[in-house]
């Protein structure tokens, strides 16, 4: 998928991101919060970003980039307008998550880990969420739906649709 | 400025009434002077990291201090010195809770001597071990316990920085601890001057963002830094030469929250809980196909039976309960005849598994121990940071021969390879996370060896779990309701109605749906072979 970022539409995110970096400038270890709040501003980390990203906090791109790929949380393309995760945990795994995963991959035509074409959905799997007494469990944004069955997946996906 | 006068007066007016209110609500009852939550649950469980959860609101600094927050800190540093500190720690015999259980006292002992420009504490709150939630429960409803005993640190070895690191999983756990710093700050219990005895020391939060490899000291330490989480060769210790080149303490959520009990109970009374070289408790998220799953705290040395039998309630659903998994990524598989071991650092590295983070996976019938290796083999390989060969290249071979075993590729000498390679992977990688790796294989084929010799020379798997393995098939039970033939997402079942139903073998993706949906009591009709 090739995406455009739209510098005129995000004018006032870019704005506001540059005094976030030159905020943080003076402190130390800046890397990974000015990272993090790109990815939290803008929904994934756009090239034109991690430009100024270095230029402001002399990184070069390279060592961004190193860093940027090591961290599974950064993403390098837009995600979904939805998001789930599948909690792949061990307790979700030995209540059947795999099969879970399986079924919302065959719902919505994608492997974890993409968006689907029309940019609805993506698909993501977690490593534990922390709410392993009511495995399995998937979150959708930031529901979360516990003890999900096969049979439900259905009805949920179509709560977002 | 606060002062124990005004702790004092908070601690008058409001704790009666949250006991009160809690009373009333019939949540809480008294335990000696104690308040600890009620039923049945909670009979067995020994609270002191947990003590405040459920009790105390978070968000509310007060409600903290009503039930002795900040006390420690207060009666700390107005009439003990550093050194004290350490002593009281070290004295408790207080080890690590994030998995290795290494005194803490001693690592504070080597920072408080070691003199240096700067110094700086760091909780680890990355909780790592995906099946565990000890630590998200502690910083979403006690975050000031870690606050405090992060504090309490903090002057005990000569630093005026804490950091605590925690996962980007946990935004509830972040939202509130930005919550308690802040009012730590304004009732003047972080920052400068702290109750007026010049003491300075303040924390800053820092995000993971999803490597668990991070968890580990040194690469948690790289991550604070900005670059990639990748561990350091073990030159220095950390106490030494850590964060920034700086003396650099790091302890896990659980062992902080520990430390202001300690101070204000003393290690005696801490000493008198648990066993001898295991002092205190240790929480637990027993989890996995457990009747009663959730946090549990108990004292060490309860054995696995009373914990997963009479506060678990035993394995779900009237099924047999086959093993229990502790230690996470690190850990192993204890099978159901090791049920009666005592649950502390020693007990269960005796029996090749650890104590770890916390994590206790129940296991039954159903699951394949195959499988469960495979699982944790496939974390391992995705979570590798990919500095050291034996870890990056040895857990993906490893996970190549699982993966084939239980798709029924099994061949002879897969067994001895795997031995072979848990060897070399566990001796000569740089970090735990390389050097643990191969412990669920190990423990797995150490007690359940015949199960990998069913998948590889019997091509069957008893568990009944490896899809590749097995077959559904329709017994001479069924009553013809064509419900499964309706399920069957690939149309592969085939009958009229009130007669018996067929599966055709070579287009069913055994995908479980008509076993699901079988009305047929007791025995259903579809069966797994
Ligand atoms: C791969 C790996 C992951 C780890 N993950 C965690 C973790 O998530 N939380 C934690 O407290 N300790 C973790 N540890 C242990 C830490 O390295 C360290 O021993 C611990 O934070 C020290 O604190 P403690 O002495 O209070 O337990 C991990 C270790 C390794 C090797
Ligand atoms: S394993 Fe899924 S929430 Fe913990």
């Amino acid at each position: 998928m090739e995406f455009k970022f739209d510098m005129e539409k995000n004018k006032d995110k870019v704005i506001e991101f540059q005094d976030f970096l030159n905020e943080k400038k003076s402190t130390k270890g800046p890397l990974m919060p000015a990272l993090q709040q790109a990815q939290e501003v803008f929904g994934y980390l756009p090239m034109e970003m991690l430009e100024v990203i270095s230029k402001t906090l002399q990184i070069p791109m390279a060592e961004i980039y190193g860093v940027a790929t090591f961290y599974s949380q950064f993403s390098f393309i837009p995600q979904g307008e939805n998001k789930i995760s599948v909690c792949l945990g061990t307790a979700c795994y030995v209540k059947g998550a795999q099969n879970i995963l399986e079924e919302i991959e065959s719902q919505l035509g994608i492997k974890s880990g993409l968006t689907t074409p029309d940019q609805k959905f993506s698909i993501a799997s977690a490593r534990c969420v922390g709410d392993c007494s009511i495995a399995p469990v998937i979150l959708v944004n930031e529901d979360v739906y516990a003890k999900v069955k096969k049979s439900e997946i259905k009805d949920i996906i179509n709560k977002y649709k | 400025m606060m002062t124990k006068e005004r702790m004092d007066s908070i601690k008058e007016v409001l704790k009666p009434k949250i006991v009160e209110k809690l009373i009333g609500e019939d949540k809480v009852e008294l335990r000696g002077d104690e308040v600890v939550l009620k039923g049945e649950y909670y009979k067995k469980q020994v609270r002191i990291a947990l003590k405040n959860c459920d009790i105390v609101d978070p968000t509310n600094i007060e409600e903290y201090i009503a039930f002795d927050g900040y006390y420690a800190l207060y009666d700390s540093l107005t009439k003990k010195k550093p050194g004290d500190i350490v002593e009281e720690i070290k004295n408790s015999l207080l080890r690590g809770r994030g998995g290795a259980g290494f005194p803490t006292g001693r690592k504070w002992d080597e920072a408080y001597r070691y003199q240096a420009d700067k110094k700086y504490i760091i909780c680890n709150a990355d909780e790592g071990d995906p099946g565990a939630f000890m630590d998200r429960s502690i910083l979403e409803k006690d975050p000031h316990s870690v606050l405090e005993g992060m504090a309490l640190g903090g002057y005990a070895i000569g630093s005026d920085q804490g950091y605590i690191y925690v996962r980007a999983e946990y935004p509830m756990a972040v939202k509130r601890l930005e919550i308690a710093i802040k009012q730590a700050r304004e009732y003047g219990l972080l920052g400068e001057n702290i109750f007026g005895t010049g003491f300075n020391f303040d924390i800053e939060l820092r995000l993971g963002s999803g490597a668990f490899v991070c968890g580990e000291g040194t690469a948690l330490m790289e991550s604070i830094e900005g670059r990639r989480g990748m561990p350091r060769p073990k030159i220095h210790r950390t106490a030494h030469v850590g964060l920034w080149g700086k003396p650099t303490i790091i302890n896990n959520v659980e062992t902080l929250a520990n430390v202001p009990v300690i101070i204000n109970k003393g290690y005696e009374w801490f000493r008198g809980i648990g066993t001898e070289e295991s002092p205190g408790t240790k929480v637990f998220a027993l989890v996995g196909k457990v009747e009663n799953a959730g946090l549990v705290e108990v004292p060490m040395g309860m054995t696995l039976r009373e914990i997963i039998f009479d506060i678990g309630g035993g394995a779900q659903d009237g099924k047999e309960y086959k093993a229990v998994q502790t230690g996470g990524p690190s850990g192993g598989c204890i099978p159901a005849d090791l049920i009666d071991t005592p649950v502390d650092f020693e007990s269960l590295g005796k029996i090749w598994s650890i104590m770890g983070s916390g994590g206790m996976v129940v296991m039954d019938e159903n699951t394949c121990m195959v499988d469960i290796a495979k699982f944790f083999l496939d974390f391992s390989v995705e979570e590798s940071c990919g500095k050291c060969v034996p870890c990056r290249e040895g857990t993906k071979r490893m996970y190549e021969i699982l993966d084939r075993i239980t798709k029924g590729e099994g061949v002879e000498g897969d067994i001895e390879r795997l031995e072979e390679l848990s060897e070399t992977v566990s001796s000569a990688s740089l970090c735990g996370l390389g050097q643990t790796a191969p412990n669920p294989v190990i423990t797995t084929l150490k007690y359940y060896r015949h199960e990998y010799e069913d998948h590889i020379h019997n091509k069957s798997c008893p568990a009944k779990s490896c899809k590749p393995l097995i077959k559904y098939f329709i017994e001479d039970t069924c009553i013809g309701c064509t419900r499964c033939a309706k399920a069957c997402p690939v149309s592969c079942i085939s009958g009229k109605v009130k007669e018996l139903h067929v599966i055709d073998q070579s287009m069913c993706i055994k995908c479980g749906a008509c076993y699901d949906v079988c009305p047929v009591k007791p025995i259903k009709a579809v069966s797994i072979i």
